[in-house]
C-alpha cells in the first residue's frame, strides 16, 4: 500500500491546502471564544464537517438549545444524504473500511472519491481508506495549529469570526454561477431575513428552516420548471 | 454555556452529522432509486441553506446604530468582488477577514 501513499498525497495536495487554511481559522476562532485545544480536536476528530464547525462554535457561544443545535445539523449537512445515495455503488464491499469511508465523506473527499477513480493495481476501497484519512489528518493537524497559534500569538483578534461569514459568502458566489436557477437562493435569503425581522437573531433558525423547507416543497413545480426552461 | 451543556452539544452535532451520512447506505443499500422528492430538495436545498448561513452570520448587525452595519457591508461586498475576480476560495476568505479585521480595529473602531 506504501506505493499508492504517494499518489493519494499528491491527489490529496489541494484538499491539504484548503483544510489547513480552514482548520487553521476555525480553531483560532473557537479558541478566540473559549474552546481550546481540546475541544477543537474533539470537535474535528468526531464532528468532522467544516462549516458545521464554525456553526457550532457560534451555536456554543450563542448558548443555543440541543433542539436548535440538532436542527441546525440537520439543515446544514443534508447534503451529506445525497453524498452517500451516489457513492453507495462504489463504497459496495468495502468491508472493514466501510464505516470510516461512510464517517469522513466531507465534500472534499467526496470530491476526490466520486470520480470512482484509484490507481491500477491498487485495492480501491484501502485506496480510498487513505484518501479520506489523510484529508481527515489535515483537517485535525490544521484545527490544531489554529488553536495553539490563537493561544500563543497575543494579536488582536476583533474581526475574526468573519472569516466564517467570507467562507459562506463564498459558497454562495460559487454555488449561484454554477446555476441559472436563482429561486432556491433568494428563498433561502428571503425566508431568513423575513423569519430574522420577526423572531429576532436568537430564535429566528428554526422558524427560517421550517418556512425554506415549505417554501422548496410548495413551490416545487414553479421551482423544477425553470430548472427545465434554464 | 456550561461544559457539561456544551459536551452533549458538540455530541449531537456530530451524532446528527454521523446520522446523515450513513443513513442512505442503512436505508437504500443500492435498492432502487431513492424517492424523486428527496432528489430535489438535494438539489434545491443547500443553495437555500447557504443563504440562511450567510444571514445567520450576519444577524448581530445593527443597521440602525453606529456604524450602520458598514464593516461587514463593506467586507461582505469585498468578498463577492474577490471571488468574482480571481475565484479563489482562500484568497476570498482571507482577503475579506483581513479587510474586515482591519475596519473594525482601526478605521471604524
Amino acid at each position: 500500500m506504501k506505493k499508492y501513499l504517494k499518489t493519494a498525497v499528491i491527489k490529496t495536495l489541494p484538499v491539504m491546502a484548503g483544510y489547513m487554511v480552514l482548520g487553521i481559522g476555525f480553531g483560532i476562532i473557537a479558541q478566540k471564544n473559549g474552546y481550546g485545544i481540546l475541544w477543537v480536536l474533539a470537535m474535528s476528530a468526531l464532528i468532522y464537517a467544516g462549516s458545521m464547525q464554525y456553526v457550532a462554535v457560534s451555536l456554543l457561544t450563542g448558548g443555543a438549545s440541543l433542539l436548535t443545535s440538532a436542527l441546525t445539523t440537520l439543515m446544514v449537512n443534508a447534503r451529506h444524504l445525497f453524498y452517500g445515495i451516489s457513492m453507495i455503488g462504489p463504497y459496495k464491499g468495502a468491508g472493514k473500511y466501510k464505516p470510516y469511508l461512510i464517517f469522513a465523506l466531507t465534500d472534499e473527499t467526496y470530491s476526490l472519491t466520486c470520480t470512482g477513480d484509484y490507481p491500477e493495481g491498487a485495492d480501491k476501497h484501502k485506496y480510498w481508506f487513505l484518501l479520506s484519512l489523510l484529508d481527515q489528518t489535515y483537517w485535525v493537524t490544521g484545527s490544531v495549529l489554529g488553536a495553539i497559534a490563537g493561544k500563543a500569538i497575543p494579536f488582536d483578534s476583533t474581526g475574526i469570526d468573519f472569516a466564517m461569514t467570507a467562507l459562506f459568502i463564498t459558497v454562495f458566489v460559487e454555488q449561484w454561477k454554477t446555476t441559472k436557477n436563482h429561486i432556491p437562493a433568494l428563498i433561502g435569503l428571503g425566508a431568513s431575513v423575513l423569519c430574522l425581522l420577526i423572531f429576532g437573531r436568537d430564535s429566528f433558525l428554526i422558524p427560517a428552516m421550517i418556512l425554506i423547507l415549505g417554501m422548496l416543497s410548495g413551490g416545487k413545480k414553479i421551482i423544477e420548471r425553470k430548472e427545465g426552461g434554464a | 454555556m456550561s461544559t457539561g451543556y456544551a459536551v452533549l452539544t458538540v455530541a449531537v452535532i456530530a451524532l446528527v452529522t454521523a446520522a446523515l451520512r450513513f443513513l442512505p447506505f442503512l436505508i437504500f443499500r443500492g435498492k432502487g432509486e431513492p424517492p424523486a422528492f428527496i432528489g430535489y430538495l438535494g438539489k434545491v436545498l443547500p443553495y437555500a441553506i447557504m443563504a440562511m448561513l450567510v444571514v445567520y452570520c450576519l444577524k448581530s448587525v445593527s443597521v440602525l446604530s453606529k456604524p450602520y452595519g458598514l464593516p461587514e457591508l463593506i467586507a461582505c461586498a469585498s468578498v463577492v468582488g474577490l471571488h468574482l475576480w480571481r475565484r479563489n476560495t482562500l484568497l476570498s476568505i482571507a482577503g475579506g477577514t483581513i479587510i474586515y479585521m482591519l475596519l473594525v480595529q482601526l478605521v471604524f473602531a
